[in-house]
Parts: C-alpha cells; structure tokens; sequence
C-alpha cells in the first residue's frame, strides 16, 4: 500500500507530476495563443453586446437617478395619503435640475410608461416651475394641475424608485404590476404579446413536424441512391443554401399571391374559381409554406449523416430473421435515426422559433412570430429595453427546450453530421 | 429420416445487373438436408450473389431457386424463414443480445416464456450465458460473431447462411470460431450454406465445397477430393499450394501420359487430356515430391536449390527442376533431412499418379 501512494519521481528527483505539468505547459500556452483571437472576437462581438441588451431589459436607472432626492424623501412615505412638504421639495429640487439639463422629456416619457397621463402635466410643471416662489412647494405643484394632487400619480412616480424592474417581462407576457402592487393581466382585448408566443410555438412546431414529414423519405433516398444519383439530389437540396434568403421568400411571394403561378394553375385546373382565389400569402399559410421550403435543409443533412451510417445489412438482417418490411423498418432503421430526427428537430424548431425575415414578408398580420414584435420595438418604438427583455424571454424558452430535449433523449445522442 | 438429396436446389440460375455481364452463369447446385456446403472463390466470382439470391435479397434474371421442393423466387425474404449471418454481423446496436435474439421470436408471435427458452439455448449453444443484457457494442467481435451465430438458430431455421461470416477476425479466433461453427452444425444438423473466399476455412469446415469463378462453379466436392483431385487447373492453384509444369502431350497410353518438358519427357495421370498434341499443365503437390527417393517412383529428376526457408516444423525448398525455378518442396524438419544446403544439386522424386495432366489455362 505504501507504495502505491508514495510519491513518484523522475531520474532528477523532481515529482512525477510537477514534471509532467512543466513539460505540458508550453503546449497549453500554445493552444491557448492559438485560440485567443477568436476567445476576444467572440467576447468583443457577442458576449459583451449581448449581455449588454440583456441588462438593458432589467435596468431602470434611469429615473431613479433623474430624482434621486425625490426618492430618497419618498422612502418614508406609506403611499397612502399625498406625500408631504419634503416629497415635493425634493421633487421639485430634481425637477428644476432636469429642467437646467434639458432631460424633463425624457422623464416625462419614462413616466408615461408607468401611467398615461405624465406627459402633458411635466410640461405644464415646466412651463409654472418658472414662476415658482420658494418654500411650499406641495400647495404650488398641486395647483399646477389636478392630476399633481392625485396620489396615484405619485404612487407612479415611486414605483420607479427601484434600479432594476421586471416591468419589462411582464409587459411581454401581457402583465403588469397594478396600483396595489400585484400582478395582474391586461384586459382580454389588450393581450397581444400572449397570443404572439402561442403562434411562434404553433408555428414553429408545424414547421418542424412538416419538415420531417418531407425530409425523411428525402434523407432515406440520399442515403441509399448510388453516389451517381445522389450528388445530384444532394445538390438539389443544397441550392437553396446558395440563394439569398430574401430571394427565395421573394419567389415564394410571386409564387403565392393571388394573382400568382400556384393560384392560376389552381384557377387553370379548375381546382377553384377565379373570382374566388385563395390567400395563401400574408397569413399563416404563407409562413409555413416558405418557413418550410426554408428550413428543410436543416432537417435533412442531420437525418442524411446518420443514415448514412446506418449499414444496409441491418435492414436486410431484420427481413431475414422474419420481419415484414415495415416491422424491419419501424424496429431497425426507425429507431437508429431518432439522434438525427432529435438533432434535425432541434435545429429546425430552434431557428422556426426566432425566424423574422420570412415571417416578415409573407406573414402578413396572421403570419408574424415573436421575433416581428421584437424588430418592432426595437426599430419603431425604440423601447430597446422591451425588445431584449422578449429577446431573453425567447432564449430561455429554447435553452427550456434544450433542456426538456436533453431529459428526454440525451443531448449526447445527437448528431449533426 | 429420409434426408433429401435436393433440399436446396439451383437450376439453371443466371444472373446479371446490368443486363450486359453474367455474374453467375447456368448455376445447377443442389444441396443435401444437413449438410455443410461451402461457396469458395475469388471476389466477383458470384459466390455471395448466389447467396443472396438464396436469401431472397436478389432475384435470378433467368431459373429457378428450391427451397425444399418449393420454388422461392417469388416469396419476400422475410417468408422464406432462412437464418443468415451477415459479414459485418448486423446486429442491431440499440439492442440487448436478448432482445437481438428476440427479435425473430417476436416477429412469430412466440410466447415469452417459450422465447426465453429458445433465447437461453440458443446462448448456451454458442456459450454466452450471462451476456443476455450487454449491448453489442460493449462485447468483442467474436462475441458479436456469436451473438450473430446464435440469432440465426434461435428460431430453428431449416437452413442457415452465412456470408464471410469471420472475415473481420483475427487468426486465432477465426480458427477457433471455425470448430465452433463445425461442432454447431454437427450438434443440432441444419443445413449450412456458408461463402468465403479463405481456403483453409472451406477445407476444415465443410461436407462439400463448391469452387466458384467467373460465375461458374468449376468443382463441388468433398475437401479431401478437391485437394488431392481437382479437375482443372484453376481449382489445382486456387486450392493449396501446387507446383506447375507447362508441355505438350508426347504419348498417352495405359493410363499413363508423357508429357514433354524443356526437352525431358516426365509421366503425368491424364485428366483432362485425350491425345498427343495437346497443350497441358502438369500440377503437383508439393507434399507429393520426395528428396532422395526410392527406385520405385516413376518420376526422378534432380534440381539445384534456389532457396531454403526455415518455417520451424518444415523447411520449404525452392528448386530450380526443368526450368521451372518456382518449384517448391516441403520437408519435415526431421533429422533425416540435413543435407539441404544452398545451390546443391538434389534428386527429386514422385508418383506419376500425383502429377494430375490438366487443362492449359
């Protein structure tokens, strides 16, 4: 036993192990080096950015530090009553320095978002505050306008006292935190943002099965073509990868409207009437028709890789020990493709979830996903904070997904070519 | 129990891919119940398309396979109930050697507990009691090579094939899966159709052995009878070593022919050759040639050793004897024979009846 845990040493005397890290070190620092520029592009380009934006959607700083005398008079204050004397004082001591700053816009607005109401009474606070006199600031700001002397607004105002919020997540999931302090949904005609997810998952899991519908006969084919044969189906389903991704949605556009090649062949048929054409285009339909055709690369290389390596005998073995063709196939074949239907899934559900420019195009009001309101806010209403706030809540319903994947099937058991 | 003469039956089978190249040619086969027979031949020489036309896996472009008087080519491979081990083993990876073993049980609608019986045997046959559990891949190949040995008999198929089933085994374990697939076959008497294209393991293994090339069979006979007796040159040289002389028939009479080489006449037993003129190739085992034989051999001639190669319990003797250089001679390596040193001259000897007179090619 002794032996065993004694320490080893080499011919110099120096132990085993502090000579094997010596000699190793040179190539760790060597691997490191290689490895580096992309470590710093990936933390420059991606990690920073993106924790930024994530951040962004639980920060709310900003108006604590508009009127931080404000709130720190306001920490007393049970929000019962109207706020006394020293509120006001406070208040109109950060007031008046927004208003030397210029920055009172951007409070009104900020306010604006907690209740409606804010915008036009700041600036008719700005406009009075002029001729304010000194001392008893609470009877001078309340007669300003009838909303000052309403507690709610206050209540408001104090709301935003904290430096983080999760106002944003709960807006995204059609919520907020009310007067009392709870969180409720808004009323049924104002929900927007729920039905949103609803459709992104709808259609992001349609697409998904759809795609493995077409994709596993397709795989199965390449798999098993003479090389001849299928290199050129190979190529065949390639080439979309070598079209840009507006030009392929844009074909699907000429090809789909009303006017369009599949309506007329319809129309041509005599499938339907031509005054009674169908909309296939800027509504669901359209979406899963070009998300689909868009996507179905993705399903089939994963599903190809691994039929790939699935031997033919084992077909043929399960045949001659006495099972019909389909038994052959659903016991054999079927079950040694579930790490490339898993991978092909995942991919395709995962991309579906957050696809924007399709949806975008060929959606219409029916066919928009999550990702459309994203962009919206983002580019439109310019409330960034909203936008990474449903960006992070998007990531964690894949990495929820991921996770759900990996318990039922093992992420190890995926294969992605 | 009458075992029948024919219980697999080729007739006339052709078949092409193509439409352009026969693979195999006008193949007339037929196979004894219980008996062990081996395809032996080069690659492309048909052997495994016969197989898998038997299997079901190809059909014949023109005859008639029989299957226990039964015409088969109409009938899905998974109704002809034929137990087959692939090259590569096939089995299934994601499952259990038992639920391996179990999957034709299944797919016949036995009953478990009469499934757990034949799975048992069937281990205990090819002696891997206490693997039930194991995936394949966490067992060696020649555990798998049993596991897939075992699958093919579980449902007591009439008739197994097996295609190169030990070509992927080292040498050991290939000669010792060799007897045990010999002793499987004598033990429960089903009939074996078995290809490879290694020799020796047709030699040890079989009843009869069906010599392919160019999809033709060229000899089906016994191991003993296709060594010692192979009726054309082809089978002479692909079946153990063979010395060859190439001449031209001087006389043949009583049995016996003379046949000219480099200018001496040697006495050759006429297979295929019928009269004076013809071209031959004379082939002699070389277990056949003695040093320093006796008067009574009707062949002598000396040679000068070329080179001597030590392979421990004999000694192989490449000689240089009427102008054919790559003449070999195997000597035991006993005391008796000492005396065989480089470029010595040494006497030859054999039996005109070893020396098998056969067709050019």
């Amino acid at each position: 036993m002794s032996s065993e845990t004694k320490q080893i040493l080499t011919t110099d005397g120096i132990p085993l192990e502090v000579s094997l890290k010596k000699a190793e070190r040179k190539n760790k620092i060597k691997a490191f080096l290689l490895v580096a520029p992309l470590l710093l592009f990936l933390i420059i380009t991606y990690v920073f950015p993106i924790g930024d934006m994530l951040f962004r959607s639980v920060d709310d700083k900003m108006v604590t530090q508009m009127l931080p005398k404000t709130f720190k008079a306001m920490e007393t204050w049970d929000g019962q009553e109207l706020p006394d004397e020293e509120v006001f004082a406070a208040f109109h001591e950060d007031f008046i320095k927004l208003v030397e700053d210029k920055r009172e816009g951007k409070l009104s607005t900020q306010l604006n978002y907690t209740k409606n109401g804010f915008k036009s009474i700041i600036k008719k606070l700005r406009r009075k505050s002029k001729s304010f006199e000194e001392g008893n600031y609470k009877e001078q700001i309340m007669s300003v306008h009838k909303r000052w002397a309403n507690v709610e607004y206050w209540r408001a105002i104090k709301r935003r006292a904290p430096e983080f919020t999760s106002q944003k997540y709960l807006k995204g999931m059609d919520m907020y935190v009310n007067e009392e302090g709870k969180i409720v949904s808004v009323e049924e005609d104002r929900r927007i943002h729920r039905v949103l997810w609803l459709r992104t998952l709808e259609i992001a899991f349609f697409v998904t099965v759809f795609c493995f519908l077409m994709a596993y006969p397709i795989a199965h084919l390449l798999a098993t073509l003479p090389m001849k044969y299928s290199n050129l189906l190979m190529i065949c389903v390639l080439l979309p990868f070598w079209t840009s991704l507006l030009v392929r949605t844009a074909s699907w556009m000429i090809l789909l409207q009303q006017q369009g090649i599949v309506n007329d062949f319809f129309v041509g048929i005599g499938l339907v009437a031509d005054d009674n054409r169908p909309e296939m285009m800027y509504n669901k339909t359209g979406s899963y028709v070009a998300m689909t055709q868009i996507l179905l690369p993705f399903m089939v290389l994963p599903l190809y890789s691994v039929m790939k390596t699935i031997s033919p005998s084992l077909m043929r073995a399960g045949k001659s020990l006495g099972g019909t063709p389909f038994v052959a196939f659903w016991k054999v074949y079927f079950p040694l493709t579930i790490p490339g239907i898993g991978a092909g899934c995942l991919l395709v559900f995962i991309l579906a979830i957050g696809y924007y420019i399709t949806p975008a195009l060929v959606g219409g009001a029916s066919g928009t996903l999550i990702s459309n309101q994203i962009a919206f806010h983002m580019k439109s209403t310019l409330d960034w904070s909203f936008a990474s706030a449903m960006g992070l809540m998007l990531l964690s319903g894949v990495l929820v997904i991921y996770w759900l994947y990996n318990k039922l099937v093992g992420i190890d058991n995926i294969k992605l070519g | 129990m009458a075992l029948k003469k024919d219980f697999v039956k080729f007739d006339k089978v052709d078949k092409s891919y193509d439409g352009k190249v026969l693979v195999v040619k006008d193949l007339q086969l037929d196979i004894e119940e219980g008996e062990f027979v081996t395809m032996l031949g080069p690659s492309g020489s048909g052997k495994t398309t016969c197989l898998m036309m038997l299997a079901g896996f190809e059909t014949p472009t023109n005859g008639e396979i029989y299957l226990d008087g039964k015409a088969i080519s109409s009938i899905p491979p998974h109704k002809r109930g034929i137990g087959m081990v692939f090259q590569n083993y096939a089995l299934f990876p994601h499952m259990t050697v038992y639920e391996n073993l179990a999957f034709p049980l299944r797919v016949r609608k036995i009953p478990k507990d009469e499934a757990d019986k034949k799975i048992d045997k069937a281990l205990s046959m090819v002696s891997l009691q206490g693997f039930a559990s194991r995936m394949p891949g966490q067992l060696s190949g020649g555990q798998q090579q049993r596991v897939a040995v075992a699958r093919s008999l579980v449902f007591d198929p009439q008739l197994v094939l097996m295609d190169e089933p030990l070509g992927a085994l080292d040498k050991n374990l290939r000669e010792s899966m060799q007897y045990e697939i010999k002793h499987i076959h004598e033990n429960i008497g089903v009939t074996v159709v078995y290809v490879t294209h290694d020799q020796s393991e047709a030699l040890t293994m079989s009843n009869r052995i069906a010599v392919f090339n160019d999809g033709k069979v060229q000899q089906l006979s016994s191991p003993d009878e296709l060594y010692e007796k192979p009726v054309n040159s082809f089978v002479a040289e692909f079946i153990g070593e063979n010395n060859t002389f190439v001449g031209e028939v001087s006389d043949i009479s009583g049995g016996k022919c003379k046949v000219k080489i480099a200018n001496t006449d040697i006495l050759a037993n006429p297979i295929s050759v019928k009269g004076k003129g013809e071209k031959t190739k004379i082939s002699l085992r070389p277990e056949r040639a003695l040093i320093n034989p006796s008067d009574q051999m009707d062949n002598i001639h000396s040679g000068k050793i070329e080179e001597v190669i030590y392979h421990g319990d004999h000694t192989r003797v490449r000689i240089n004897l009427l102008g054919n250089n790559q003449f070999i001679l195997k000597v035991p390596n006993s005391s008796a024979n000492l005396d065989i040193k480089l470029g010595k001259d040494i006497k030859i000897g054999w039996n005109s009846e070893d020396a098998r007179a056969l067709d050019p090619s």
